[in-house]
């Protein structure tokens, strides 16, 4: 046993992705372990490993942690990237449960039917560029510090900055008109974990291709 | 301006339940604001008091909080319901987040249209008894204590009470392969701040109806 974390999940971005950038943000070297198969996945619910039934799962400090927002809550205190009080803390969640549920927007893209996918790209853009974008900008011009909340490197950035690169993958210009996310992104990229992660042959994972979705819905479905 | 916690959402469950739950178990009085037109949704956009455009809205120490998770782990966190260290609130955040994933399903139910009632009741049934009830049957068992974590009332106990009666209402007898859940509902129903939540009179709301569904359309609507 390495004692590092070990991740179980299929090889691709999904619901593991953001715990992959904040182990990776934190300097956390890690390993994974792909679901492949149905097999796979019938075998770890099998055993006992899956507390829900469900991946993501993380292997970490002798747990075998299940549930996205625990795991990485669980990363974000033990790595120091959740703020230094409840008020710290609080504000941190309120911008990360946005930019999640920004995340849920970006990552369904691809499973949308052919006939939706045009009115979801809208829909993306809209509340990207008119309810999420607009309050991150805003936080940064209001104290003019490099990060988030309370002038340090929080989980807040780590999320953001990994939806903000989404989102440009689906739309490369939409940070047009905020030039503060703009340096942000630039900034927070050049963080030496962060830049090392965002480096080909890191464990970041590729955006999912259609062709990707029928093995996919193979193993979950 | 009271001190108070000020809730602001519709006369409804909704996202705002697990919230009045958790601030009730926690022997918190607070007061409620009630959407019930949508000019009065969109003045409170355009009055800027809502981050992300969305209600749930909680005034509390200071802060116009939102993001449902947000506000209630902020809530546990300052009333000593989460936990006393790192891994007991790991635990206790996995509880929680199963058990959210179940609320969900109850979330939705009303929304969906009459043909699905049934295929849906099912599917809350089949998930219920089959994915998340066992779970906590077999905590329950292993530890053989009152409490789902570290021996003590937490965020995951009120949020287990809340998802074992809202499933209750749909599926009376779902709790009969689960005698330590039956345990803990009569246990956690006779806690002093609980029973008292569950009494008429209190800030705790009914199940939805049509007329809440039409509410929730006519406001949010785009």
């Amino acid at each position: 046993m390495s004692g590092k974390p070990k991740l179980h999940y299929f090889n691709g971005r999904g619901r593991m992705e953001s715990i992959r950038w904040l182990l990776a943000a934190a300097g956390v070297e890690f390993e994974e372990c792909f679901l492949e198969t149905k097999d796979d996945l019938t075998k770890l619910q099998k055993d006992g490993s899956l507390l829900f039934q469900q991946v993501p799962m993380v292997e970490i400090d002798g747990m075998k942690m299940v549930q996205t927002r625990a795991i990485g809550n669980y990363i974000a205190t033990k790595y120091n990237l959740y703020g230094k009080d409840l008020k710290e803390r609080a504000l941190i969640d309120m911008y990360v449960e946005a930019v999640i549920d920004l995340n849920e927007l970006l990552m369904t893209h691809t499973f949308q039917p052919a006939d939706k996918k045009e009115q979801h790209f809208a829909t993306i853009v809209d509340k990207a560029t008119n309810r999420y974008f607009p309050v991150y900008e805003k936080v940064l011009k209001d104290h003019g510090q490099d990060f988030l909340v309370g002038n340090q490197l929080s989980r807040a950035d780590v999320q953001l900055l990994e939806t903000l690169l989404m989102a440009e993958e689906c739309k490369p210009d939409i940070l047009a008109k905020f030039p503060l996310l703009q340096s942000f992104k630039a900034r927070i990229s050049n963080i030496p974990t962060i830049k090392k992660f965002l480096q080909p042959g890191s464990q970041r994972k590729p955006p999912l291709q259609e062709k990707d979705v029928p093995k996919l819905m193979k193993i979950f479905h | 301006m009271s001190g108070k916690p000020r809730l602001t959402y519709l006369n409804g469950r909704g996202r705002m339940e697990p919230v009045r739950w958790l601030l009730a178990a926690a022997g918190v009085e607070f007061e409620e604001i009630f959407l019930e037109t949508r000019q009065q949704y969109e003045k409170l956009i355009k009055d800027g008091v809502l981050m992300f455009q969305q209600v749930p809205l909680v005034e509390i120490d200071g802060m116009k909080m939102v993001q449902t998770r947000a506000i209630l782990s902020y809530i546990a966190g300052k009333y000593n319901l989460y936990g006393k260290d790192l891994k007991e609130r790991a635990l206790i955040d996995m509880y929680v987040e199963g058990i959210t994933d179940l609320m969900q399903m109850i979330l939705m139910f009303p929304f969906s249209p009459p043909e699905a009632r049934e295929k849906n009741i099912d599917s809350i049934k089949e998930r219920a008894t089959n994915r998340y009830f066992p779970v906590f049957e077999k905590v329950l068992k292993q530890h053989g204590q009152d409490f789902l974590v570290g021996n003590k009332f937490s965020w995951a106990d009120v949020q287990l009470i809340e998802a074992i009666l809202a499933v209750e209402e749909k599926i009376p007898a779902v709790l009969s392969g689960f005698p330590q859940l039956q345990a803990f509902k009569t246990r956690m129903s006779n806690m002093p701040t609980i029973k008292k939540f569950l009494q008429p009179g209190s800030p705790r709301k009914p199940p939805p109806d049509d007329i809440y569904v039409e509410t929730v359309l006519k406001i949010f609507k785009k």
